[in-house]
């Protein structure tokens, strides 16, 4: 462990370490609020409610989107639900029952304390939600409905149809305007974070790029929150938006912030198959189908090759000639295991040659059950908007023939290394959300990403990023023509001026897709060293012709989309690296992240304890050098370390 | 498939803009409309890049911008005119939904940004729609501090109830509506948002206050009136119909009279 790695995590018993930190922690008075001046870069739950509550408390709060509106953040498109264990459904479900699903669920490798102030904070993000007017569904009586999410046992998933992350955003949104309007937070929509600004080492403000001008721009402050999201796109298809990026990440990275867990992505087992070369875009039909579908393919490799020929349909197949592979294999939780579980499994069964579609790359997710059971009306209610989504996408009609699905990047659990407080190794730097890597270890369970953003910005970072400012409100503004704010913008201005006087034949997609194929086939949903080796020099080979042959048309003074694309996929490129890296270090099967080198006789990951119970934090060592890795210990005091077991 | 594709192309908000021909094939119909777009824009990279075909006086306007981000339907940001009607020819759909099995082989298709006032031009099919947000900010919202909420089960709201206020909170703030609108009028979005807040308890203290707002904010930004045409519910991508406009109408002549 590195003497910069001080976790910061509060003695005393699990339960009472939050209310601990939050009597330790200094407060700032009112008129001392008034003097601090904050930057948020990103308008997702963590963002736009982090934005929202601090300019309630007092503070000067900015806030930076790339998007036209801080209302398209990729939050917006989660569709499932949050998680808080409020035991609305008397099913034994409590603050340490979601702790320890999200810590088994994460494989053993999140920190205790945080998953549980995340538990502990879970229901006051319920009532907040309400409070601000968020249509969640309703039983008959009027009381909160709830359902079942993979992983867990108990109902404490709450929902507004299948667009949960559209309604808390569109609330965490709104308490935002309500700041905006009061003055408390400015807006900067159409802006993208170009470079972190530190003065004596301490995070100081930011390099902006005015998206429809394309001028930079310097905007000083006493402390900056990242909350950026993850790097799913680097492997360019993926179920993220078209626009998240892991560039924000990375600047800060390379400014000092260490990367925690790069490896760890999760793939995602309900998305649509991806359907030829022309496609750009994933898309995720909601984990929530798999309270009611049943996953299937078939058991005779003779109705394979038919279905492939569209002689026969699915619904055709007699009830046994069809292999349910997760009731057969994890029969105590069934079609309800992890993500990282139920992708893996698909997998096994597409490679074993019984993929549905022409492509071989795709399972059913049947509800001809669901709707016998519960009847038309009701499955429409739970899920008629993904359904018409999905025939919207395939013109096929899941209340005819199942849905095909297949696994896709979804999620990144790795991110910037924070400590309790949230801060990163860089003072003054803090990261939330998806952009840290705290509270989901290997793998993250559904609805509790919506839950970790909204704990993060209204509970969490509020409390803890005063014991910092505390120490900062006898500091002056910060001054944006120090010399250091001047460097920062001539080295952002250095890499826009080599992209554009590349003037190559490539466009910067083609670039994209060929680092996304070297990513899914090396570093995707099995890895092993040799192919992580591999992935390391293509990605370094493809960067370099990336620099001889891309171009990217226009000017920087315009708003220019392949600008803004070419300096994303500079960043990506270096994240896939460092994913590769970190993949190639972790030699077991672990949450999303499987090497073929380690698993069981039946094909089952297998973790190892012995050697990696840590957190793998990556420190940025120059251009042309390896970076350093860094280990945090991961110590189990209050629950057993156990192997996951979904089968009894 | 292959397609020949009338595109508005405008450099930036004072620029003059004009409309080009650009033809493309080699599309599969299961090819969403902006996955088309991400082809065509390929190409024109490339031919730009190829000294040869600029010196053919190929396309020198570079590739076509367009906002687009989630690609299913719920961030709301792509915004395209297509042949005449807000997200093309299929119902209920976003343009990023729209898939070009809804077009016949061959088909020439005119593309053109949102056309509204309070909507300007930044670039091509890009606009600028901060108005939106300037909406909601004078009063899309429910005064309620962080941390001082009570028990959710609290507040008890019927299952009828709850699905109607979720039927207006599904507006995805695209601006079909305006687009669409013969007097370029944002009723529709503004009811949206009126309508789900005053259906539920919590926002009934605010509600004739947040009618009030958000209307008169809509008319200093340039948004004009509704005349009741009920355009705008044919081309929300998200359904949401004229009965919420009926019950911001109702909000706001409560709020007048209590004046």
């Amino acid at each position: 462990m590195t003497d910069k790695l001080i976790s910061k995590i509060p003695d005393g018993p699990l339960e009472s370490k939050w209310a601990r930190r939050k009597s330790e922690v200094h407060l700032v008075s009112p008129n001392n609020k008034r003097k601090l001046e904050i930057i948020v870069v990103g308008t997702g739950l963590g963002g736009a409610s982090a934005a929202a509550s601090l300019g309630e408390l007092g503070y000067n709060v900015k806030i930076f989107c790339i998007s036209d509106s801080p209302r398209r953040a990729h939050s917006i498109a989660a569709q499932g639900g949050i998680n808080a264990a409020k035991n609305y459904q008397n099913d034994n479900d409590s603050v340490y029952r979601l702790f320890y699903d999200t810590i088994k669920g994460g494989d053993y490798r999140s920190r205790e304390a945080n998953v549980y102030r995340l538990a502990e904070v879970s229901g006051a993000i319920i009532d907040q939600c309400v409070a601000q007017g968020i249509p969640f569904a309703r039983e008959y009586g009027g009381y909160l409905a709830n359902r079942s999410f993979g992983g867990v046992q108990v109902s404490r998933t709450f929902y507004a149809r299948g667009q949960t992350g559209q309604q808390l955003l569109l609330g965490a949104y709104a308490a935002l305007n309500r700041q905006i309007a009061a003055g408390t937070v400015q807006s900067y929509p159409r802006y993208e974070m170009m470079d972190l600004v530190l003065v004596n080492g301490q995070a100081k403000g930011i390099i902006a790029r005015n998206l429809v001008t394309g001028q930079l721009e310097r905007f000083g402050a006493h402390a900056v929150i990242i909350a950026t999201g993850g790097y799913g796109n680097t492997y360019f298809l993926s179920t993220n938006a078209m626009n998240s990026n892991g560039s924000a990440a990375l600047q800060c990275y390379k400014k000092g912030a260490f990367f925690a867990n790069p490896c760890f992505a999760q793939i995602h087992p309900t998305c649509i198959p991806v359907h030829g070369d022309q496609q750009c875009k994933l898309t995720l039909m909601s984990e929530s189908l798999r309270n009611d579908g049943r996953i299937w393919v078939p058991k005779k490799k003779e109705d394979v090759e038919k279905l492939r020929r569209h002689e026969i349909k699915a619904s055709q197949i007699p009830e046994e000639d069809r292999d349910y592979y997760l009731e057969r294999r994890y029969p105590a939780f069934g079609n309800l295991v992890p993500r990282d579980v139920a992708s893996r499994a698909a997998k096994e069964r597409c490679d074993a040659g019984f993929g549905v579609n022409e492509t071989g790359k795709a399972v059913y997710l049947d509800f001809a059950d669901a709707i016998k059971r519960l009847g038309h009306q009701r499955v429409a209610e739970r899920y008629g908007n993904l359904f018409e989504m999905y025939e919207k996408i395939t013109a096929s009609s899941p209340w005819e023939e199942p849905m095909m699905i297949y696994p896709a990047i979804h999620y990144t659990m790795g991110g910037i290394w924070v400590d309790y407080d949230l801060q990163t190794t860089v003072p003054g730097l803090y990261a939330i959300g998806e952009a840290n890597f705290s509270d989901h270890g290997g793998n993250r369970l559904g609805a509790s990403a919506l839950m970790q953003g909204l704990a993060d910005g209204y509970f969490i970072i509020p409390v803890t990023i005063g014991d910092y400012l505390s120490k900062k409100f006898a500091e002056p503004k910060t001054d944006t023509a120090l010399p250091e704010f001047i460097e920062a913008e001539k080295a952002v201005q250095a890499r826009i001026d080599r992209l554009l006087g590349i003037k190559g034949k490539q466009t910067v997609d083609y670039f994209h897709k060929e680092l996304g194929h070297i990513m899914w086939e090396y570093v995707g949903m099995a890895r092993e060293a040799k192919g992580l080796k591999k992935a390391i020099e293509e990605i370094e080979a493809l960067k370099a012709r990336f620099y001889q042959d891309v171009c990217v048309p226009g000017s920087q003074f315009e708003f220019n989309q392949e600008l803004e694309k070419a300096l994303r996929l500079e960043d990506f490129f270096e994240i896939g690296e460092l994913m590769a890296r970190d993949a190639l270090e972790r030699n077991e099967s672990c949450g999303g992240h499987f090497r073929i080198e380690s698993q069981t006789e039946e094909g089952e990951a297998k973790r190892d304890d012995e050697h990696y119970m840590y957190v793998a934090a990556w420190e940025y060592k120059g251009p042309d050098k390896a970076p350093e890795m860094h280990k945090e210990a991961l110590k189990y005091e209050f629950i057993k370390v156990a192997t996951r077991n979904y089968k009894d | 498939m292959e397609f020949n594709l009338k595109i508005w192309r405008q450099k930036n908000a004072k620029a003059k803009g004009h409309f080009e021909t650009y033809h493309i094939a080699g599309i599969e119909e299961d090819a969403s409309f902006l996955e088309m777009l991400d082809i065509l824009n390929e190409q024109l990279i490339r031919e730009g890049a190829d000294p040869v075909a600029v010196e053919r006086g190929c396309q020198s306007s570079g590739p076509v911008s367009f906002d687009h981000d989630c690609r299913e339907g719920i961030c709301g940001a792509c915004s395209l005119y297509i042949d005449g009607r807000a997200h093309g020819p299929d119902d209920h759909v976003t343009t990023c939904q729209l898939f070009m099995r809804h077009f016949k082989d061959g088909a020439t298709i005119t593309v053109e940004p949102w056309r509204s006032a309070a909507f300007p031009v930044i670039k091509d099919l890009v606009v600028d729609r901060r108005a939106f947000d300037k909406i909601l900010q004078a009063g899309g919202f429910i005064s309620v501090r962080t941390g001082s909420a009570q028990d959710a089960n609290n507040i008890l709201i019927p299952h009828d109830k709850a699905e109607e206020s979720m039927d207006a909170a599904a507006c995805v703030g695209c601006g079909a509506c305006v687009a669409t609108c013969k007097n370029g009028s944002a009723m529709l979005f503004v009811a949206a948002r009126v309508s789900s807040l005053a259906l539920l308890p919590q926002g009934r203290p605010e509600a004739k206050q947040r009618a009030k707002a958000m209307v008169a904010k809509m008319d200093e930004l340039g948004f004009g009136n509704c005349t009741n045409t009920r355009a705008c519910e044919l081309e929300c991508p998200k359904g949401i119909t004229v009965a919420h406009i009926a019950r911001l109408n109702r909000e706001f002549l409560k709020a007048k009279f209590s004046d």
